[in-house]
């Protein structure tokens, strides 16, 4: 049955290959007609190629095809050619064109480890020159640097998460529990939670990401931003005492019963239910889940209205710093190297970026990597909340998972499972991550 | 018609689109595959040529045996359940009551996808409001396990959907194997003074012997190749204790993005099944068959 899979995969690169060469030829002609734009006036057509289908992101493809036409309308010289995929065809696709050179001049890519392979192998162009001019300080803090290789930025973010810990407020309340600022106190919440015989923490650590989260926070908290950051990125190693202490804390929590029952058989979606039937008190997830807590009509309003969320407390003695998160840009939009129309499209992408930012929020529910001032417009207030929160981030330090390179990444989330499901020891967790990443 | 199908170009005919399907989608993937598994390739930039290194280092993985360990626990486990299911089609096809009834019971998990099966056996197995957790409570357990995330039970938790899923598939093929054999027999047995037992053993299961025959090499080689209820269920975890070689495969491929390892690792899926599918005929051959008289 494998087999078959395979086939059947190898067949459909094939075809996508000779599909891609024909429309790839025809767009080179196009694009040498319109290669000295600067002079203006020669008609040039931008080819964009996207993942959000009217069907499934119904709200990010009103924006796109709004950014479009009035880009189109300012710019009547410039056509900008459409190409829709949904998320797992379009990760296939990208790949399929790369291997022969015929990216689209537009295009939509993940941070730091999935691009690099693409950097790597010199097919997308750096964007530097873009933050320099109009979008010079535009971005929040952070963003940028997840697509960053070697000093240089080769996509422009247009999405952003941090992750705050959603929390029941009635739970919090009924037990006489006040929202924590410093880990101890976050600790005897825990505690009291749990003998009172509620499930503190939803977690769904199946997905291994999830658990990740915690682990970067309580990393973050304890050894402090710096430490967190050169150790994903390779640079230091992650037998600093401060990382070891927060695989250490992270054993207490399963010591003592912070996580729901069988957390690392659970998916983050079972783990979400457990939290949003009240059984578990608090949630640790990216600012994506906001909807879910503010407008989402199949959640119960009783409920929505009892959500509210708090930033990682500081742990006392700790370098951390309250105010610095881990999450990081959804999405950014890259100009292939070998485009034919470079300027137009870097042009492009920068228009597209600036007028992502507003209606992206107001519109699709989606949060923006550019800054916005969400003061004035007329949104639920746990969203503002996060917003002005995100606004003043002293650090965002990126997820590790998405960090690493893949097989880094692997193996890293591998260990968080073990390191949860206590099959091994904080000492073995910090040596097994040297060795990958190492490698 | 007799000279449409003797005509050696007609015969060509025929057969050449089903055989260039075949080839193209089977075979030539597979010799792709092995070709890969000499590379070291990310499935993006270019491909760096690197001999047997990949099988070299699979010998030596610990992870890679791990898991080949959990799928042949799962073809033991198969393969020994086909125990219990030629007993089950026995009984059914020994007209007792509600027979049929039985059959359809046993065979409507066939019916269902396995994404299906994933999703309900989840449900079963949910550590704090799941079926399964509820009925221990009810009848004293105290702390009944999160079946899915204990690394020493969540490979048996697996097994139990599994032989599940199955089951209904091979009490067909015995029924249908066992339907064949003439009543004569059976009742000539009866007539001898013979047990229920002795015509079992001695008279049916020698004359369907050639059905189970396939059918353990069906149930050991499935097994071995066993990916998708464990996909979705666990995704090999806790911690890979219920990684099997096709997940693992899987991994290393599409989600570590090495494509030359995950490759020779599915080449050596592909050796192990046919190595043990040998095996398995080599141990079961028998020169005589024996036949209806």
């Amino acid at each position: 049955m494998k087999k078959k899979t395979w086939s059947v995969l190898l067949l459909t690169i094939c075809m996508a290959v000779i599909v891609s060469a024909c429309g790839g030829g025809g767009k080179n002609n196009q694009g040498s007609k319109g290669n000295d734009t600067a002079s203006g006036g020669e008609k040039v057509t931008v080819k964009l190629m996207h993942l959000w289908p009217e069907g499934v992101s119904a709200g990010q493809n009103k924006i796109v095809n709004q950014i479009i036409k009035e880009y189109q309308d300012e710019n009547p010289n410039v056509t900008i050619k459409q190409e829709v995929l949904d998320n797992e065809q379009y990760k296939n696709k990208l790949k399929v064109l790369s291997a022969s050179n015929e990216l689209p001049d537009v295009g939509v890519t993940w941070a730091a480890g999935f691009m690099q392979p693409y950097v790597e192998g010199n097919l997308f162009t750096p964007l530097d020159d873009l933050l320099n001019g109009e979008l010079k300080d535009k971005f929040v803090a952070g963003t940028t640097e997840a697509y960053a290789v070697n000093g240089k930025t080769y996509a422009l973010p247009i999405e952003f998460n941090i992750a705050p810990i959603y929390y029941n407020k009635d739970l919090f309340e009924k037990n006489g529990l006040s929202v924590p600022t410093t880990y101890d106190e976050f600790k005897n919440i825990v505690k009291t939670l749990s003998d009172k015989g509620i499930a503190p923490i939803a977690l769904g650590n199946k997905d291994r990401w999830t658990g990740s989260l915690w682990y970067m926070y309580l990393a973050d908290r304890i050894a402090g931003q710096k430490t967190l950051a050169d150790t994903i990125s390779g640079s230091a190693s992650f037998t600093d005492p401060g990382l070891v202490q927060a695989a250490n804390e992270i054993q207490w929590l399963v010591d003592n019963n912070a996580f729901i029952k069988g957390f690392n058989g659970q998916s983050n979606e079972e783990a979400k239910s457990e939290f949003l039937n009240e059984k578990a008190a608090m949630y640790l997830m990216g600012s994506w889940d906001i909807p879910n807590f503010t407008t989402n009509e199949e959640i119960p309003k009783e409920f929505r209205d009892k959500v509210g969320f708090f930033k990682f407390p500081t742990v006392e003695g700790g370098k951390g710093d309250i105010n610095s998160w881990v999450g990081g840009p959804g999405v950014g939009l890259f100009v292939a190297e070998n485009s034919k129309v470079k300027d137009e499209a870097k042009k492009f992408v920068e228009y597209f970026v600036t007028k992502w930012g507003e209606q992206s929020v107001t519109d699709a529910g989606v949060i923006p990597a550019t800054k916005v001032d969400a003061e004035n417009m007329d949104l639920p207030q746990l969203y503002k909340d996060l917003f002005a929160e995100m606004n003043q981030a002293s650090s965002v330090t990126l997820f590790a998972d998405v960090q690493m390179p893949a097989k880094a990444a692997e193996t890293h989330l591998n260990l968080i499972q073990a390191l949860f499901g206590k099959a091994i020891t904080p000492e073995e967790f910090a040596a097994e991550h040297d060795k990958a990443l190492a490698k | 018609m007799d000279k449409v199908l003797s005509n050696k170009k007609m015969i060509a005919l025929y057969v050449l689109p089903s055989l260039l399907l075949i080839l193209t989608i089977v075979y030539i993937p597979i010799i792709l595959t092995g070709f890969y598994g000499l590379h070291e390739w990310n499935g993006i930039g270019s491909m760096k040529f690197i001999g047997l290194e990949n099988y070299a280092n699979l010998m030596k993985d610990g992870k890679f045996w791990d898991s080949a360990w959990h799928s042949l626990l799962l073809a033991l486990f198969s393969g020994l359940s086909l125990i219990i299911y030629l007993m089950i089609s026995m009984v059914l096809a020994a007209r007792i009551k509600g027979a049929n009834a039985f059959r359809k019971i046993y065979l409507i998990p066939m019916l269902l996808s396995s994404v299906a099966i994933a999703q309900l056996w989840l449900r079963i197995y949910n550590p704090s409001n799941g079926i399964l957790n509820s009925v221990l409570q009810s009848i004293g357990v105290d702390n009944p396990p999160a079946w899915l995330a204990e690394p020493s039970l969540v490979l048996f938790a697996l097994f139990i959907p599994i032989l599940w899923q199955y089951a209904g598939f091979y009490i067909l093929i015995y029924y249908a194997a066992l339907k064949n054999i003439p009543t004569t027999l059976d009742e000539a047995a009866r007539i001898d003074g013979a047990t229920s037992w002795q015509i079992a053993w001695k008279i049916k299961l020698p004359l369907i012997m050639e059905t189970v025959k396939v059918t353990i090499v069906l149930a050991v080689v499935g097994s071995l190749k066993y990916f998708d209820l464990i996909f979705v269920m666990t995704d090999g975890g806790p911690n890979g204790s219920s990684e099997v070689m096709a997940s693992y495969m899987y991994h290393t491929a599409f989600r570590a993005y090495d494509f030359g390892y995950g490759s020779a690792t599915a080449f050596s899926l592909l050796v192990i099944c046919l190595i043990v599918t040998w095996i398995i005929r080599w141990l079961t051959r028998s020169k005589d068959t024996i036949q209806y008289s």
